[in-house]
């Protein structure tokens, strides 16, 4: 029971990462108050980003400064149904933020869109290959909204991050051959030149181009100029420091929460921000139907009941999914039924790896660095090959996104290399400074047996259960990622290396919780236009408590080829309009059931 | 080519940055240490020895030890010795992260998980090391007669050989998991900026070609190809 009441307030928000501030932006230029609640500290570009404090190897990528404590709250894995779930105890696989700017404060900067099919993925698959070509444990479905009608909100988003970029296609015309061929129709061009390139990048996109591949410009949310974005907040250029990546920006060139919406959010009498207060539910009326607020545990450990007539449920991807199954908001997902549907559509990022050593003397300086920044190709992603032959579901961007190699966690060596003795200490001296790297960032599908629930053994800081993860690598996924890795090693050959290496995935192999994958989690409360299958509807509103709404990955509804951060904010400020053009003035379902 | 312009804050750093590089030119001592040469106080000109703050004086000779072997000094650049690598991972172990406060260390433990599950071991750093390193050396006797600190090279690099390989038999914990946090933290004392206790002389940076914590490289983004051409710096 609390022992604290707060006044009521409109909206209140948990979790203030990106999408938790553009609620809140959105929220009070409608003129309603709000709460936002962050379980982690307050952080800002000072003092967390000072130069050159921050430039420090060993407290922020070896000791995550900036990532969630594990010692307070984690996850636990198995790989199939019946295992006794095994506890996270390390950050490795995926590092989980928190803190005021959530994951938004310490991203790389990789600002994508979506590709239209990926938001119609069961209609897409079904309507080009026929009905039986989805394998039939995939939980594929259409996330119930179009690219056409994201549209405006992607472009709004890039403007609100001063995204760097080479657009392709303007209003159906096409404006730089150097853009993305395979790209979707824009309204309107990237509101910042694309970066400088590296040199590895550089290298990539001639090899990519020998190959017969179409390489352009990664998007990335780190300013190529000066930039002063919608809401008056102002960046500077990126210096290429190489510090991006597990890092909050020290010159205002990563867009992020902090730089970018904040300093506007925080003029506006109707918000107010309180950090550390993790919140263990939202809780209902007696008619389960409706949201009262939440309760929360303040830095002083009082427990504090915050009322508001909506709650927006903004946590990291997956954590909106133990949210609700914590505040009983949604039918649990029942795997062996295949019915109930908070926590199932959980996906990850399969994820493969090519480095290409040089002689010394090359000075691919790899120390130079932009977190979202570099050369990509989109030949293999989404559907832009005909998958047909293929036997397989999904695909895979390529890119060299060259984010700053830094000694003690980014020195790759060639294979057969021993760990330690002078033949250690030769290779590393030999490849710091002449090795490139670049990845096959695939998507990872939907499956009946891969969800999460709320573990029976494991809890958190404040007694409450850790998400259990059930997740394990389907072949389908891995022959994708097969199939694009043996495109990128024909890059790789292009680039007459000394040696190659390459990392991916043999069929069989187990998720490895020691080495690190991506931080982009999707799923756990799906979104949908069929109640059966979703958590939340096309406007991500709760089907169940229609004062609640999710935003983040978690409603993603299944895993996607980009980097999920552009898509989790155009859908968060479509949900935004929503809300503000539709519920305000009749909160209602927004969608009937 | 557009002009960036610099803080005074980050002018006044890089001006002090600069001055202060030669302090950079330690001398380093190559191979054949003895154990009790070891470890010297972290005060520039100060060479008393160091006092470890948390390993014993045994412990500390055996940690150094191994960090020898895994890092020699050879005439590409320091070893783990000369870097202050011993130095380093004494001083983590009275940090939140030597007291287990990141990880998260409720049980049950499953010890015996399958390794893709990462470690699941009941004890933080500072325990793994205490308790692995006593039964590291227990092992090395038995085969010996004698710890791993009285151990010719070549035996000692054998040793370290059957180590990683998961061939020690030490009594209770697996000494894979004992090697990969030895390795790991190894690697953090070689590679830190000198101001967190390692990298003396920023030696290691030197010998790779990492420029430290200048951390702009605007000017040299798109000149390929080029040896970029100034020392590091550290953030200190």
């Amino acid at each position: 029971m609390a022992n604290k009441n707060m006044k009521a307030v409109d909206v209140v928000i948990v979790g203030f990462g990106w999408t938790g501030a553009i609620m809140a932006k959105e929220m009070t230029e409608a003129g309603q108050s709000v709460v936002a609640l962050e379980r982690g500290v307050y952080r800002d570009t000072y003092p967390d980003g000072a130069y050159p404090k921050t430039i420090n190897e060993l407290d922020y990528q070896q000791r995550f400064k900036l990532f969630q404590n594990l010692n307070k709250s984690s996850f636990t894995f198995r790989r199939k149904m019946g295992d006794s779930a095994i506890p996270y105890r390390q950050i490795a696989m995926f590092k989980p933020g928190e803190g005021v700017g959530g994951a938004g404060l310490h991203w790389s900067g990789c600002h994508w869109r979506i590709l239209p099919e990926e938001l119609r993925m069961r209609s897409h698959y079904e309507e080009r290959y026929g009905k039986n070509f989805i394998p039939k444990d995939m939980n594929l479905q259409d996330w119930g909204v179009s690219y056409e009608e994201l549209e405006p909100y992607f472009d709004f988003a890039e403007k609100m991050m001063g995204t760097s970029g080479t657009a392709y296609r303007v209003k159906g015309r096409v404006v730089d051959n150097g853009g993305n061929p395979f790209e979707a129709d824009r309204s309107d061009a990237f509101p910042l030149p694309a970066q400088k390139e590296q040199y590895q990048a550089a290298l990539f996109r001639k090899a990519a181009q020998q190959a017969g591949f179409h390489p352009f410009t990664l998007p990335s949310a780190n300013a190529s100029a000066p930039y002063v974005n919608q809401y008056g907040c102002q960046m500077g250029p990126c210096t290429f420091c190489g510090y991006c990546s597990g890092y909050a920006c020290y010159n205002y060139s990563k867009a992020s929460p902090n730089v970018n919406i904040m300093p506007a959010l925080r003029q506006s009498k109707l918000f107010e921000l309180r950090s550390q207060c993790n919140v263990l539910r939202i809780e209902l009326d007696s008619t389960r139907k409706k949201a009262t607020g939440v309760t929360y545990i303040d830095a002083n450990g009082d427990t504090v009941f915050q009322p508001a007539n909506i709650v927006v449920a903004s946590t990291f991807a997956y954590n909106n999914a133990r949210l609700f199954l914590l505040s009983g908001i949604g039918k649990p997902y029942d795997p062996v039924s295949n019915t109930g549907v908070v926590g199932r559509n959980i996906a990850f990022q399969m994820m493969s790896t090519i480095n290409a050593f040089f002689a010394p003397g090359k000075n691919i300086n790899g120390f130079i660095g932009a977190g979202g920044n570099g050369v990509a190709v989109d030949d293999f992603n989404g559907d832009h090959m005909d998958h047909g032959p293929l036997g397989f579901v999904g695909g895979s961007p390529i890119w060299s996104n060259p984010a700053g190699a830094k000694p003690i966690s980014g020195i790759a060596v060639p294979p057969g290399t021993p760990k330690w003795g002078r033949a250690w200490k030769q290779a590393v001296k030999d490849s710091y400074l002449n090795t490139m790297s670049f990845d096959v960032h695939g998507a990872n599908m939907v499956y009946r047996d891969v969800y999460v629930d709320l573990d029976p053994n494991y809890k958190d800081a404040f007694g409450q259960p850790l998400l259990r993860f059930t997740f394990d690598w389907k072949d389908n996924d891995i022959r994708m990622s097969r199939y694009v890795t043996d495109q990128a090693v024909k890059i790789a050959h292009e680039l007459k290396a000394r040696e190659i290496k390459v990392t991916v995935k043999d069929f069989g192999a187990a998720p490895d919780l020691r080495s690190y994958q991506t931080t982009h989690w999707a799923g756990g409360v799906a979104m949908g236009n069929d109640p059966s299958t979703s958590v939340v509807n096309r406007y991500l509103q709760s089907w169940d408590v229609h004062n609640v709404f999710a935003v983040g990955s978690g409603v993603f509804a299944q895993g996607i080829g980009y980097n999920p951060t552009g898509a989790a904010v155009a859908l968060t400020y479509w949900s935004a309009r929503a809300i503000r053009e539709q519920y305000l003035k009749d909160p209602r379902p927004l969608v009937s059931a | 080519m557009k002009k960036i312009s610099i803080s005074a804050n980050r002018r006044h750093f890089l001006r002090g940055a600069l001055t202060a590089a030669p302090a950079a030119a330690l001398a380093v001592t190559t191979g054949g240490l003895t154990v009790a040469a070891q470890g010297q106080s972290t005060k520039p000109g100060d060479n008393t020895p160091y006092k470890p703050s948390f390993f014993n004086q045994d412990e500390f000779a055996l940690l150094s030890a191994l960090a020898e072997v895994l890092i020699p000094a050879d005439e590409n650049g320091p070893g783990a010795l000369e870097a202050g690598v011993p130095e380093f991972i004494d001083a983590q172990m009275n940090t939140p992260y030597g007291q287990g406060q990141l990880w998260y260390m409720q049980g049950p433990f499953t010890p015996d998980a399958p390794a893709e599950f990462g470690y699941q071991l009941p004890y933080p750093p500072r325990e793994l090391y205490k308790k692995g390193l006593a039964e590291f050396d227990a092992a090395i006797r038995q085969q010996y007669g004698q710890g791993y600190v009285g151990l010719n090279q070549q035996q000692r690099e054998k040793m370290m050989g059957e180590f990683e390989k998961g061939n020690v038999k030490m009594a209770s914990i697996p000494s894979a998991a004992l090697f990969n946090q030895l390795l790991q933290n190894v690697h953090e004392g070689y590679f830190c900026d000198p101001v967190d206790g390692g990298n003396k002389g920023m030696a290691a940076w030197k010998m790779i070609g990492f420029p430290g914590a200048r951390a702009d490289y605007y000017d040299w983004v798109d000149q390929y190809g080029r040896t970029y051409p100034l020392p590091p710096v550290s953030r200190g």
